[in-house]
């Protein structure tokens, strides 16, 4: 009797877990739904700078390596396998190859080779005849000297020194691989890919439509028949539509955390995480007139800021304070807690800072009564508008009187180009969260992307050791270093790292939201839905 | 009556050329153009990639040689490519008007038939609680912004009957079908509806005191036939003048109504294309509103002389 007892104890308690491991094997089929939140201006995710090409046209394509979609942070241990079967450095570290997968094919049929692989980086590169309109990564490849192949399943990059980040370079959602006989045009319209999801159509401000790849080349994938994205510019129609059950997924991190409760309370079986964008909302100063090119002044404004009221006011404290780097735990790069604290400003004494400030505003000639003038300019888009006029308020703590100069986008770069502006606020979006990515693009000098023009001889020099550092314990300390000297430069104040939230709906299974860039885990090959 | 109408129309072409000019020079006159935007996007601009494409989109020719490249092809039928899409402007432009003259149709209907009858109702009653509260319908309908009324109408369909009337290009039954028109059509004609019933119980209030009206009474007339027959028909002409000119507002609330529900019709699209500073779509969709507008205050004029026969149009 005992035993039987003991059997159907065993029996129940089996029970729970073979329903788990029956809920766990995908099923096949559906058409996943996902609300756009905007109409991309193309389908060529080479020349877009915005994850709204990105999460739409990434399951089209594949690349060489890529993160491991199921594993919330992208780090060289991640890195799996995609088009490429395996890869490998050279001794002097120089020298990066790929064997590629045999059997691939494009969706309109044509083999995939390697003449693909250097055709794709060539154009990159700015080396083909074929150009792109705009090829907003072309610095990325900067240390590369050329592509080669050897036979149609071999392709390596030659570099000019060695660059261990170009592997996570070569793995985020903006480096697929092109085909060599679909025109940049072409691309922009009708992509051709060898991705798990084929293109159908895509409608500007309606809607993109994709279709399982049935000759896919990893074998049992795609789990889902196509995706379908609704373009809904409107944030409110758009969280309505998934509350009222229109679609199963949530643009990528397109919920505010104030947003978030009311799609929770509404929908409350939608599964919700918030996490880190990598998207850093910074001060650029013009530093080339006055009152900035006052070193005092640029130091008084960086001490007045209290980033914690950020954060509090506008994610309800789900923000994260640091440096350029994202911070830990999502950032893998990011310094200690003890050194951000030791940066002038980032110190948790906001008022003794604040009289640190207002010392260096009198020094500068300001005072009680004669308050320093200046504009905030920033996007008219409430992502840049908000954090501005918080800003504005603080900066009235140190006699700063400071009006909000909101500009039209069109306007917003060649207002930063010509050096039209005294204080900007602006948002700066990592794709890959490595330093090499961060610290060329927006500090390097003569770099396209740094906007204040901030060029630091020595921490150039600085950049490029770090970058040919291949232990990653001692590149972290150097990134470290770089990082506390630039917000001791006031190069370019980081006031938060902004998280947002992503929902939906519970049967949705296989979603992964990485937790350090907003660029990499769209390929939807995973994904399947419990219904 | 013939000459009448062929000065009108001579009249309307002189008009849409200088509307053309306007529309052409205004939207050079707004700070920057798609190769901005596309490289603001990128956060990156190299000047030599830049110049190439403003050749490439013919944005580096003289303003002069533009605009005649456009209207030269617009008078043969070729309204150009989107910067955007790199598909025909046609091709972007035509599949949306029908969703936008079905929603601005359905609209005026709304507004036609329900601000008249309330408007007659409420001035017939003059003075009572029905007339009171008809009048404050009218004031909040002229007071509640449609996107507004929209978001309330999206919000209560959502959490009333956990659906939701956005725009589906393939309803599955008519009943879908009817509410992705109907719904946004009342949040945009409420409006409409609220000032055609103004007008037509201030207008109605003014026939209602005419000495013909009397005498109809006198002769034994019913009061249907005395309101209808009689005053409407003589208060109607300032309501078709607001009715016309409410189809040239129309647009500016269906660019709203369009984005709140997410219909993918002409009004969003231009504003889409506006932001983008894709000109030919700006240009030629702003063009055909111009044609809309200068065809339904045409239309209205003549509707005059149809409806009130003591309007004549000298030669």
């Amino acid at each position: 009797m005992r035993s039987v007892q003991t059997l159907v104890a065993a029996a129940l308690l089996l029970l729970p877990a073979y329903d788990v491991a029956s809920a766990a094997e995908p099923k096949q089929g559906g058409i996943l739904r996902i609300y756009h939140r905007d109409s991309p201006g193309g389908a060529s995710i080479h020349e877009g700078a915005t994850f709204s090409i990105n999460a739409p046209f990434m399951p089209v394509f594949n690349n060489l390596v890529m993160f491991d979609q199921s594993k919330a942070q992208n780090s060289a241990d991640t890195l799996v396998p995609d088009l490429a079967e395996s890869w490998a450095w050279s001794s002097d570290n120089k020298k990066l190859t790929f064997k590629l997968k045999q059997g691939v094919k494009w969706h309109d049929g044509k083999p995939f080779t390697s003449a693909d692989v250097k055709c794709t980086f060539d154009m990159v590169m700015g080396k083909s005849e074929q150009k792109f309109r705009q090829n907003p990564r072309k610095s990325w490849y900067n240390e590369v000297n050329d592509v080669t192949t050897n036979g149609d399943f071999e392709a390596s990059f030659n570099l000019k020194r060695p660059q261990p980040a170009l592997l996570s370079l070569l793995a985020s959602g903006y480096t697929p691989v092109y085909p060599c006989h679909v025109s940049p045009g072409d691309m922009r319209t009708k992509p051709t890919g060898t991705g798990p999801f084929k293109f159908v159509e895509f409608k500007a401000n309606e809607s993109i439509k994709l279709t399982k790849n049935t000759d896919y080349f990893k074998k049992g994938l795609p789990h889902l028949d196509g995706i379908e994205f609704t373009i809904i510019t409107n944030r409110s129609t758009a969280i309505l539509g998934f509350v009222a059950g229109k679609f199963d997924v949530t643009f990528p991190t397109h919920i505010t955390i104030p947003l978030l409760k009311d799609v929770k309370s509404q929908s409350p079986n939608a599964v919700c995480v918030v996490e880190p964008t990598n998207v850093s909302t910074n001060i650029i100063v013009n530093s080339s007139s006055p009152p900035f090119d006052n070193v005092d002044v640029r130091r008084a404004m960086a001490l007045a800021l209290d980033r914690k009221a950020f954060i509090s006011i506008l994610f309800e404290g789900q923000g994260d304070i640091g440096g350029t780097m994202l911070p830990a735990p999502g950032g893998l790069w990011a310094m200690p807690k003890e050194m951000l604290e030791q940066i002038p400003g980032y110190g948790p004494d906001i008022n003794a800072n604040r009289e640190g400030a207002k010392k260096l505003m009198q020094k500068a000639g300001y005072g009680p009564d004669k308050h320093l003038a200046v504009k905030v300019a920033t996007r008219n888009i409430g992502e840049y508008r908000d954090p501005a006029v918080i800003l504005i308020d603080q900066l009235k703590s140190i006699y700063i009187d400071a009006e909000l100069d909101v500009v039209d986008t069109a306007q917003w770069f060649p207002k930063v180009a010509r050096k039209d502006y005294m204080l900007g606020l602006n948002l700066t979006g990592n794709a890959v969260d490595d330093p090499d990515q961060s610290f060329y693009e927006n500090y390097s000098c003569g770099s396209e992307r740094n906007y204040t023009n901030y060029c630091n001889k020595e921490i150039e020099k600085l950049f490029d050791q770090q970058s040919q550092e291949t232990d990653v314990a001692k590149r972290k300390k150097m990134v470290w270093d770089i990082d506390k000297k630039l917000q001791e430069d006031v190069a370019r104040p980081i006031i938060f790292h902004a998280r947002a939230g992503t929902c939906w709906q519970p049967y949705v299974k296989g979603v992964t939201i990485m937790v350090n860039s907003s660029y990499n885990g769209y390929r939807y090959e995973d994904v399947w839905m419990d219904k | 009556m013939f000459a009448y109408i062929v000065r009108r129309l001579a009249l309307m072409l002189v008009t849409l050329f200088g509307i053309s000019i306007i529309i052409f020079v205004l939207l050079r006159i707004v700070p920057g153009n798609i190769v901005d935007i596309l490289f603001d996007a990128a956060g990156f601009v190299d000047p030599a990639d830049k110049a190439n494409l403003e050749k490439e989109l013919g944005l580096s020719d003289p303003i002069v040689v533009q605009y005649f490249r456009w209207i030269g092809g617009l008078l043969q039928g070729d309204l150009g490519y989107s910067y955007v899409s790199e598909k025909p402007a046609l091709q972007e432009i035509l599949p949306r008007i029908p969703i936008t003259a079905r929603l601005a149709g359905l609209a005026l209907l709304f507004s036609a038939s329900i601000g008249i009858p309330l408007g007659v109702i409420s001035a017939v009653h003059q003075g009572t609680k029905l007339d009171y509260a008809l009048r404050i319908v009218s004031l909040s309908g002229l007071s509640l912004p449609s996107f507004w009324l929209g978001l309330l109408i999206l919000m209560a369909s959502v959490s009333l009957f956990g659906m939701m009337p956005i725009f589906n290009p393939n309803p599955k039954t008519w009943t879908e079908a009817f509410a992705i028109y109907a719904v946004p059509a009342m949040a945009v004609g409420f409006r409409s509806a609220a000032l055609t019933m103004r007008i037509t119980r201030s207008s109605m209030l003014e026939i209602l005191r005419q000495d013909f009206i009397r005498t109809a009474r006198a002769k034994g007339a019913s009061e249907a036939s005395v309101n209808y027959r009689h005053a409407l028909k003589n208060a109607i002409l300032p309501v078709i003048t607001v009715i016309g000119i409410e189809a040239a507002f129309l647009i500016g609330g269906l660019i709203v109504t369009e984005t709140v529900f997410n219909i993918p019709g002409v009004a969003r699209f231009l504003v889409e294309a506006l932001r983008w500073r894709d000109y030919p779509i700006v240009q030629n969709l702003v063009m055909l509103i111009a044609v809309v507008v200068v065809f339904a205050n045409f239309t209205v004029d003549m509707l005059y002389a149809v409806i009130d026969p003591r309007i004549r149009y000298g030669d």
